[in-house]
C-alpha cells in the first residue's frame, strides 16, 4: 500500500515556528495566504506588509518580499510599492488596532482612491501584543484590561463594522468578511482570500478581507473555547459574507 | 471510506487542542510526551483516520502533514 502526501506546509511559508500564544488563529490565516500565493504561483512577484502588532513578525513567516510599515501605516506603504512596481502582487496584512484604531485614516483612503492591494485584516476584537486592551472592535460588554467593567457604549462607543463601513465607498473592488472558527468557516475564508488577490491580480481595485480571528491569551479562555465564544457572540455581530464584488 | 494516516511534527506543535476538536472520528489526543519546547504534542492514537484534513486545516502551526493511504 503506497501513500500519498494531500496536506504540507504550503512552499510561501518559510519552515520557522512562529511566536504566537498556542491557539492562536494568525497561524491559519497565515497559511491562507501562503496557499494562495502558490496557487496563484505569484511567489517571486509578491511584496507582503506586515503590521505593529502580534503579526509584526511576519516576514519571517512568509517567504515573499516583505515590508515592515510604521503602526497603522501598511496600506500607505503598500500603495506606493504599488504605483512604482504594478507587476507585482501587493499585500497587507493587519490587525483590528492597527487597522481600525490607529490606522484608519490610512485604510479608508487608501480604500477610497481604489487602490490595486489586498488587505488581509484580522479582528480579534482585542489587542493581543500590548496585553489585551480595548480595541475599536472590542464587543459590548466585553471585557478587557482598560475596560474592566465591560464596554460600555456611552464611554467608549460601539465596535465598528470596518468591512460594511468600507462597502459604502464607491472605489473598492472585493470586500468580504470571514472566520476561521471551523473547518468550514476556513474552506471559505481560502476562497474569499483568494477572490481578494485575484481582484487585483484583474487590475479591479482595492480588496479587504475581515478574518474573524481569536485571541485566547487576552480573552482567557483556552483555544477551543475561545472558537465556541467567536461563533457565539462575534459572528451574529460582524455578520460573515461579501459585501462588494469586482464588477 | 478513504483511508488516511496523520503525522504530527512534534516541534512544531504547541498543544493547543484545536486538531483534537476538529477531528470527526476523533482518532487525535494529546500525547503525554514533552517537546522541546515543553508542550505535549498531539497524535493520531487510534486507527480510523478517513484523511479529511479537518485537523490539518485548524492547527495554527501547521504542524500537521496527512497521508492518504492508496490500496
Amino acid at each position: 500500500m503506497a501513500e500519498v502526501k494531500i496536506f504540507e506546509r504550503p512552499k510561501s511559508m518559510t519552515d520557522v515556528s512562529t511566536h504566537y500564544c498556542p491557539g492562536c488563529t494568525h497561524g491559519i490565516v497565515h497559511r491562507l495566504v501562503a496557499e494562495v500565493i502558490d496557487e496563484l504561483g505569484i511567489q517571486e512577484k509578491t511584496a507582503g506588509v506586515a503590521p505593529v502588532g502580534c503579526a509584526v513578525l511576519l516576514y519571517n513567516y512568509i517567504n515573499t518580499d516583505m515590508y515592515e510599515a510604521a503602526h497603522g501605516r501598511a496600506p500607505a506603504v503598500a500603495t506606493g510599492c504599488k504605483r512604482v512596481r504594478p507587476d507585482l502582487t501587493v499585500f497587507t496584512y493587519q490587525g483590528d488596532g492597527d487597522l481600525a484604531s490607529i490606522g484608519a485614516a490610512e485604510i479608508v483612503h487608501a480604500a477610497n482612491r481604489g487602490e490595486n492591494i489586498t488587505v488581509i485584516f484580522i479582528n480579534n476584537a482585542i489587542y493581543g501584543m500590548t496585553g489585551g486592551q480595548m480595541a475599536p472592535t472590542t464587543l459590548l460588554k466585553q471585557r478587557t484590561t482598560t475596560c474592566p467593567f465591560g464596554r460600555d457604549p456611552k464611554a467608549n462607543g460601539y465596535p465598528i463594522r470596518v468591512a460594511e463601513m468600507l462597502a459604502t465607498l464607491e472605489a473598492p473592488g472585493y470586500i468580504a468578511r470571514v472566520t476561521v472558527a471551523r473547518p468550514k468557516y476556513v474552506i471559505k475564508a481560502k476562497e474569499a482570500i483568494k477572490k481578494a488577490f485575484q481582484t487585483q491580480i484583474d487590475g479591479k481595485g482595492f480588496s479587504l478581507v475581515e478574518v474573524l480571528s481569536t485571541c485566547p491569551t487576552n480573552w482567557g479562555m483556552r483555544p477551543t473555547e475561545a472558537l465556541k465564544w467567536l461563533e457565539e457572540n462575534m459572528i451574529p455581530y460582524y455578520p460573515l459574507g461579501e459585501f462588494k464584488l469586482p464588477n | 471510506m478513504p483511508k488516511g494516516r496523520v503525522e504530527v511534527l512534534e516541534e512544531k506543535c504547541k498543544s493547543c487542542g484545536l486538531c483534537v476538536e476538529a477531528c470527526p472520528n476523533k482518532v487525535l489526543k494529546i500525547s503525554d510526551r514533552i517537546n522541546s519546547k515543553g508542550y505535549r504534542p498531539a497524535e493520531q492514537f487510534k486507527e480510523g483516520c478517513v484523511a479529511c484534513k479537518m485537523c490539518a486545516m485548524m492547527c495554527p502551526d501547521v504542524a500537521i502533514e496527512v497521508y492518504r493511504v492508496e490500496s
